[in-house]
């Protein structure tokens, strides 16, 4: 985001760049019909506290690895907004050239290592990315963004052991959106608190509303500061609420795996407006400077969605380039 | 080749120790030269060291660069592809090629993939030193050779050294490598002894070996094969048929160029690996060879690999089946049209001196000077 935010109220800061990911995730939602964008896309909306949270509390230093849902972490962390989507319409000025689309999102000088589709496959990589920091002793720390479905996962359980045995410099941020695609987590674990899992592995736990971003910022600091005295992992879980299908731009309420009124329950806790009522309440925002900040924005998001519909097509003849390095 | 063929005078300047020794030698060397260099193992510090292979190496590079492995191996094979990732160059030590099974998904998704998927931008420098191979009744799921599998995905490469002098340099420059390198250990490869120099030195990851370079057939080996099939070049010779034995060392990326060189020049092949036959390493080989080389075969390609069954326990049931150097010789002399009596002498020879040995101990015949 701009320099000058940073002058501004915390809050004000997140909320824009909550609004942000928020306009760039309804822009695609909004132009997906068209066809140009051939990927599929996981989109963050509704979620957006936990990244802006998370990410807010790190430096650029500190690296961030990703999931399939990876468009917000990638946004907050600081990654370049037209090389992302050039990458999701598959254009050769993508962040990694259209090799991997929305799922594998990456800024290396953001801090924005890696993105895996898989569930659970990026956990181990944060735990050898803090290994080697540690060995290093260079105070970076490493955040392993996961899903509740995660934590099913063997590899979940693997890394944490190990992540713990070495006092790692890193953070588990399990947000959970309470699905697994379309199957709710009570028929995937049983009743339990899932930071109980982190104890099992001697990690200290903290648990918050995750549609809060103040209160995910706060614990995040908090594991920020741990990780960087060399005291060890933490997990953090999140409660937070996809808003969209799975996979794609609709809303999908209506084809029976969950209840209408559970959607309405968490929309009505819509992380952007709830930070907004907060600031508006504290008189930090009015509408001028709402609807300022909304034009800029859209500025911004309409720029790089031109660039990246105009953006040329890699060629077929460097498919087959970076095999070996 | 056997002892007999080189001076005793000659023998006491040469420096010679085992395969696994090499390999421990190596691994040493390529850890000085660069101390992003660290080893991780199930048991990185157990007396039994996988042949001698990490021997005292937590000694040498002290402790933080000898990690022990806990037994999870999806993560921690995960764990070193972050740090390699990150800048670091891990080498894992499994004592089983089927402990990579439980990793398959790191190493399919994340070692293969991440230079690719990055556009160039993340590198994967990691070594997986997997042991397979046979012997003392390991049967069906502690004797596999998985290599064929591992060399189906691009991004890897996959070395399977043969020879104690090449198994130093070649793990040197597996560490040495930007990219993940599926490093197979046969255990009766580790027994062979011979020649290897003292301190640092690497091979070129970029293929084959030629043993020989016989007009007569060209046999493709790999591994613990490559031996058996250097003796049965010796027996061929001894028949009066000069075999050329090519030891593929790297089998990806695969440089069939010394292949069909030899097999112009031949006309007959055969391949003989360590996996099973059917949609394995000589199948690659032979359709290759057939495509590019098929106006100078004389006769059609044969592929010798293991039956289609799983590798039982008891020395009774595995009698029929590994190739040997003894399957190796017939197929070799039937294809290049040798003397069938003069063939069969050479077979009972082979089949006396094998025949010294237990069917499920390695063979002691294999020293170097290679």
């Amino acid at each position: 985001m701009n320099a000058a935010s940073n002058e501004a109220p915390l809050l004000l800061r997140l909320y824009r760049e909550m609004l942000y990911i928020r306009s760039i995730e309804q822009g695609i939602a909004d132009r997906y019909a068209e066809q140009e964008m051939r990927c599929p896309v996981h989109l963050s909306i509704g979620q957006e506290a936990t990244a802006v949270g998370v990410c807010h509390a790190l430096t650029r230093e500190d690296r961030v690895y990703s999931t399939h849902r990876c468009h917000a972490h990638y946004l907050a962390k600081g990654g370049d907004l037209k090389a992302m989507l050039t990458e999701i319409y598959g254009k050769a000025a993508g962040c990694i050239g259209g090799r991997g689309g929305s799922m594998h999102l990456m800024d290396l000088a953001a801090g924005m290592f890696v993105s895996v589709p898989i569930v659970g496959s990026s956990i181990p990589l944060a735990v050898g990315g803090a290994l080697a920091d540690k060995m290093a002793n260079n105070d970076h720390v490493d955040v392993a963004f996961i899903g509740d479905a995660s934590v099913e996962e063997g590899v979940f359980h693997e890394s944490a052991n190990f992540a713990s045995l070495h006092k790692l410099p890193m953070i588990f941020v399990c947000e959970n959106n309470l699905y697994s695609v379309y199957t709710p987590l009570n028929r995937r674990q049983p009743p339990r608190p899932m930071t109980d899992l982190a104890t099992a592995h001697r990690i200290p736990s903290a648990h918050a509303d995750g549609n809060d971003v103040e209160a995910v910022y706060k614990l995040t600091r908090e594991a920020v500061m741990r990780a960087r005295s060399g005291k060890g992992p933490s997990f953090l879980l999140f409660d937070t609420y996809r808003w969209r299908e799975h996979c794609g731009p609709n809303f999908d309420n209506q084809i029976g795996y969950r209840t209408e009124t559970e959607y309405e329950t968490w929309r009505k806790r819509c992380p952007v407006e709830s930070a907004r009522a907060k600031l508006r309440a504290a008189g930090l925002l009015d509408d001028a400077g709402d609807t300022a900040i909304a034009a800029e924005l859209k500025h911004m998001v309409d720029a790089a969605f031109d660039y990246a519909k105009a953006a040329p097509l890699p060629l077929p003849a460097h498919a087959s380039d970076h095999v070996y390095a | 080749m056997p002892q007999t063929t080189f001076m005793p005078d000659a023998r006491a300047a040469i420096r010679s120790i085992s395969f696994g020794e090499a390999i421990r030698e190596g691994i040493l060397e390529a850890a000085r030269r660069d101390p992003a260099v660290f080893l991780m193992a199930e048991g990185v510090d157990d007396p039994s060291s996988v042949f001698g292979t990490i021997k005292g190496i937590g000694k040498e590079l002290g402790a933080e660069r000898s990690v022990e492995m806990p037994i999870a191996e999806n993560a921690l094979i995960g764990i070193a592809i972050g740090a390699a990732m990150s800048g670091r160059r891990p080498v894992i030590s499994l004592q089983r090629i089927e402990f990579a099974l439980l990793a398959i998904e790191q190493i399919v998704n994340n070692a293969a993939k991440t230079h690719y998927v990055s556009n160039g931008q993340h590198r994967v420098p990691l070594v997986l030193r997997m042991v397979v191979g046979r012997g003392w009744g390991q049967g069906p799921e502690h004797s596999q050779s998985l290599e064929a599998m591992f060399s189906y995905f691009p991004g890897l490469k996959v070395v399977m050294p043969a020879i104690p002098r090449e198994a130093k340099g070649l793990i040197a420059a597996a560490i040495e490598d930007d990219n993940p390198v599926i490093f197979i250990e046969h255990r009766w490869c580790q027994f062979a002894t011979g020649h290897v120099p003292e301190g640092y030195y690497r091979e070129n990851l970029t293929g084959s070996h030629l043993h020989g370079s016989g007009n007569d057939v060209t046999i493709v080996a790999s591994s613990y094969m490559t031996l058996e099939a250097l003796r049965a070049a010796e027996a061929l010779k001894e028949a009066g048929c000069a075999a050329t034995v090519i030891d593929l060392r790297v089998l990806r990326p695969l440089n069939m160029g010394p292949i069909f060189e030899s097999v112009r020049k031949t006309g007959h092949l055969l391949t003989v690996d360590t996996g099973w036959r059917t949609l394995g390493l000589g199948a690659e080989i032979v359709a290759r060879v057939v495509q590019e080389c098929f106006g100078a075969l004389k006769t059609a390609p044969r592929r010798i690999g293991l039956p289609d069954h799983p590798a039982p326990s008891s020395r009774g049931l595995v009698r029929d089946f590994y190739p040997s150097a003894e399957s190796i010789l017939i197929e070799a002399g039937e294809l290049a049209d040798v003397n069938p009596a003069r063939l069969e002498a050479a077979r009972r020879d082979l089949a006396a001196q094998r025949a010294k040995v237990p069917i499920d101990v390695p063979d002691p015949f294999f020293r170097g000077p290679f």
